[in-house]
């Protein structure tokens, strides 16, 4: 019996022996990896500068992606050690971890910073990017890979070891792409080949001075690239990033376009619309867009005071504000200066002039001359890539949506309203509608009412787009001028085709002639194009286009 | 109304109007530089050597509230860009300045400091020949007007009017303003043209340079009125005033407004250019400040306040704007820009034909 047990005994002794042992040796490996791992970085818990580069050479030797977070916090100046020489991350809120596990501690008696200096800097991100490069996750490392930038020499050889192992494709375009700088260099035209490869894949436009001296002469009269085969690889490359440039440019100028022509339509559209109505220009206007735009800093400051947790929805209070505020004062602007100086416009642009200096100087002594800020509200912030450098940010493409829905707003009320009615007939003729028993003194507040407030929801839409300040209005003034002056009055196609012509001319001229030129060559152009169409793209017809 | 049209001189004033000019042009003319030089800077009659140089700004700025009030009190034009004018002149006038002060700038160079600064090796083609005094001021005058000239013709001949005019002027000085902050555009980038040292060859630090100065500012002050006079109260006057009243019917009666309009348009800037080219070797700075489309309005607010079409009136408001200017700034800066916003507002609302329009209603009464 017993010898029976005894041999089953060792029967499962025999396979089970492997088994435990090699768990055991497999424990044991374990732990020595970690104490080889702890041993490299407790270099990093000292006050010896040359003692820490050290321990950042040999962990980086070592190659284990472990060590990457005490590494990353000892980039952002994170990383702490106490007196049991415990390396610890330092969180935001103060509280402290531990390097290597991540687990929760509490530090040992004195805490310390590890000494720093440019040694230190200069071995650490090599040595970062070959951990994170060599992280188990490819999301790790194709970031790494992306954050490389042009990379030094001494990594350069680093990077090649790394390439070779990688089997992820992404990763390796990215990688070849950060070697292209030191590939192109390279003696060896199939290097040269493989890196014009990348940058074509990439077409990223760092690379186009130094691929287009590949196809350069040297002042020796021989090409700079001696092998044709590169040469012509070379000459694909720039016409890559030549075709993207132009794609990303043409994508960039044509979104800022649109959104600083919405802003230009929601101040030009009060314009128009009193211009055709009374035949007065109203100088102030653009003060109208900077009240508005104060009006939603107050909002802001309202919620930042009172409702913190509701910060996020100031702008949707901002936009009813903004609207009744600078209404109210385009109303009493109205029935105070203008109405008064009816069938006098020279003068009106004087008096609005006047009316324009005194807001911007009680602008000044109620929130001082200084610009003030109004945030994004979180959900405004940031934005969409739709191509590599191409970033369309939420807080315009909100601009441009904006102005669509006033520009339908304000079209509903012209068309379907018994305002917009009576606006319109006024527009064609005051007497004959005055006959018909129209209110013509009440259709002009309103009106007026309405395009004060209609440049107030573009001051809400500028607050969002950059900072505030009383000079604002100004700013777009001339430019919302010529807008109507473009479009013609009374006519909202009219404005909304100035507007975003200009706006998209003012952006594509931008990059080709400078920002001046650009502004002077739409000034002879509006210039020239009056002579051709006096009263605007879209023409009132009849007896009402001598009425101006 | 009169029987029978004055001819030659007496046509511009009665016997009382020349009197009166007579004793304005003596008290400005001798009192202020005999009260500078000749009384001793203790005595309190003592005109400063500073508000010499003011009082030659503010004839200037005379020169420039004429030419404003015959193109927009007789002619029925506002313009709300006529500082390019005056800058151009200025800019003129200060480019042979710029160039009097030889090597004795800050780098020693015979070219501008700002060209030395910017790495430029030899003058622009557009700087030659403004070593030469007489050629600048044919420029001061020469360059306004062409400018005016083009611009008056295309705008003109596709009848732009109103206030379509008016804003396309106000665009006009705001884009050249930009231009003109260029470094490239070659007028020394906003910082302008500084630093004048001499005015052939007498240097403009001394008194009695601004006191001949201040006698040419009232000169041409004195100059241009009796043009604008003689213009107004000749045939070619009554016709511009017949087209500010109703262009349609003076084009009917056989009149060709374009013409018209242009003339004065053109003789307007010129003047501007003058009083620009004058004003410039006083204050000792030009910069493209001078084009802000804000200071283009006030000077039409000059004319506004003075009485338009009347001459005298906008030479007083010119006087009467600036010198409140430079009280106010000085006393309290944050009440200067409500005052002028106010005198926009009042002088349309309430006072349309000025302080001239008022005084001459109390006379009526009297």
């Amino acid at each position: 019996m017993t010898r029976i047990r005894l041999f089953q005994f060792a029967k499962w002794l025999r396979f089970a022996l492997p088994i435990i042992a090699l768990s055991a040796l497999l424990a044991i490996a374990k732990v020595a990896r970690a104490d080889q791992l702890s041993e490299d970085l407790a270099g990093l818990a000292s006050a010896d500068a040359s003692e820490v580069s050290a321990a950042i050479v040999k962990a980086a030797n070592r190659g284990d992606a472990r060590a990457l977070p005490a590494l990353q916090a000892l980039d952002a100046g994170t990383l702490r050690y106490d007196t049991l020489k415990r390396l610890l991350i330092k969180s935001e809120s103060g509280a402290m971890s531990d390097a290597l596990t991540g687990a929760a501690t509490t530090a040992q008696g004195k805490v310390e910073e590890p000494a720093s200096d440019n040694e230190v800097r200069r071995a650490l991100s090599p040595a970062l990017a070959s951990l994170s490069l060599s992280a188990p996750s490819v999301a790790v490392r194709l970031k790494a890979a992306r954050d490389l930038g042009r990379p030094s020499d001494e990594i350069v050889p680093i990077l090649r070891k790394i390439l070779a192992k990688e089997t992820d494709a992404e990763v390796k375009t990215a990688l070849s792409l950060a070697l292209a700088p030191a590939d192109l260099a390279s003696e060896k035209p199939a290097d040269r080949i493989r890196a014009l490869e990348a940058i074509v894949a990439a077409a990223d436009a760092t690379f186009k001075s130094d691929v287009e001296r590949l196809t350069s002469k040297g002042s020796d009269g021989k090409y700079v690239e001696p092998e044709p085969s590169v040469r012509s690889a070379a000459v694909a490359a720039v016409s890559a990033i030549e075709t993207r440039q132009f794609l990303i440019n043409s994508v960039g100028n044509t979104f800022y376009g649109l959104s600083l022509g919405s802003v230009l339509i929601l101040c030009a559209l009060g314009l128009a619309i009193t211009f055709g109505l009374m035949g007065v220009i109203n100088m102030a206007h653009g003060e109208m867009m900077m009240i508005g735009a104060y009006t939603s800093f107050v909002v802001q400051n309202f919620f930042i005071a009172h409702l913190p947790a509701h910060l996020d929805w100031y702008v949707a209070v901002a936009v009813p504000a903004a609207f009744i505020v600078s209404g109210a004062v385009g109303v009493l602007m109205e029935r105070t200066v203008i109405r008064h100086l009816y069938a006098r416009p020279l003068e009106t642009l004087l008096a609005t002039w006047g009316i324009s200096l005194l807001l911007i100087q009680t602008v000044r002594l109620i929130f001082g001359a200084q610009n003030v800020t109004v945030a994004n509200p979180s959900w405004l912030s940031g934005g969409v890539e739709i191509l590599p450098q191409v970033v369309l940010t939420y807080s315009r493409l909100a601009v441009i949506a904006f102005s669509v829905v006033v520009m339908l707003f304000v079209w509903a009320l012209m068309q379907k309203t018994r305002l917009g009615l009576e606006v319109r007939a006024v527009t064609q003729n005051r007497a004959m509608a005055a006959a018909m028993g129209i209110s013509t003194r009440r259709v002009d507040m309103w009106t007026f009412g309405i395009g004060s407030g209609v440049a107030g929801l573009g001051g809400v839409a500028l607050s969002q787009l950059g900072n505030v300040g009383p000079e604002l209005g100004q700013g777009y003034i001339v430019d919302s001028f010529m807008v109507v002056v473009l479009g013609g009055v009374g006519k909202l196609a009219g404005t909304i085709a100035g507007g975003l012509g200009l706006g998209l001319v003012n952006k594509y001229l931008e990059p080709l002639a400078g920002a001046v030129l650009g502004k002077i060559f739409i000034l002879g152009f509006i210039i020239v194009f009056i002579q051709r169409r006096p009263q605007g793209i879209f023409a009132l017809k009849g007896r009402a286009a001598e009425v101006s | 109304m009169k029987a029978e049209p004055a001819v030659g001189l007496s046509a511009l004033h009665d016997k009382r109007g020349w009197l009166a000019l007579g004793v304005l042009t003596l008290l400005s003319c001798v009192l202020v530089p005999v009260l500078n030089l000749a009384v001793p800077a203790s005595s309190p009659i003592h005109v400063p050597d500073y508000l010499v140089a003011l009082f030659g700004k503010f004839l200037c700025y005379g020169i420039v509230a004429l030419a404003i009030d015959l193109i927009w009190g007789f002619t029925g034009i506002l313009s709300l860009g006529h500082g390019v004018f005056f800058a151009l002149g200025g800019y003129a006038m200060g480019m042979y300045l710029m160039l009097s002060i030889g090597a004795q700038g800050v780098y020693k160079s015979a070219l501008p400091d700002f060209m030395v600064f910017l790495d430029w090796k030899e003058l622009p083609w557009f700087w030659r020949g403004f070593d030469n005094l007489s050629v600048a001021l044919i420029a001061a005058l020469l360059v306004p007007g062409l400018l005016a000239f083009a611009f008056g013709y295309f705008a003109f001949r596709s009848r732009i009017r109103g206030v379509y005019f008016s804003l396309i002027t106000q665009a006009l000085t705001f884009a050249l303003m930009l231009l003109f902050f260029r470094n490239e555009t070659g007028f020394g980038g906003n910082n302008g043209l500084t630093d004048f040292k001499s005015l052939y060859g007498y240097d403009l630090h001394e008194p009695s340079t601004k006191v001949v100065l201040y006698l040419l500012s009232a000169l041409g002050l004195l100059f241009t009125y009796l043009l604008c006079r003689y213009i107004v109260t000749s045939k070619a006057g009554r016709v511009l005033r017949a087209i500010r009243d109703a262009e349609s019917r003076a084009m009917f009666v056989g009149f060709n407004p374009i013409s018209y309009k242009l003339f004065a348009w053109t003789l307007s800037a010129v003047l501007c250019g003058l009083a620009g080219a004058l004003y410039v070797p006083q204050v000792g700075i030009i910069n493209p400040g001078e084009m802000l489309p804000a200071n283009s309005i006030e000077m039409a607010i000059w004319v506004a306040v003075g009485g338009r079409g009347t001459l005298f009136g906008a030479i007083g408001g010119a006087f009467l704007v600036n010198g409140m200017r430079s009280f106010f700034t000085a006393a309290m800066p944050n009440a200067w820009l409500y005052l002028l916003g106010s005198l926009f507002i009042g002088v349309t609302l309430f006072f349309r034909d000025g302080v001239a329009g008022a005084v001459g209603r109390i006379k009526r009464k009297s």
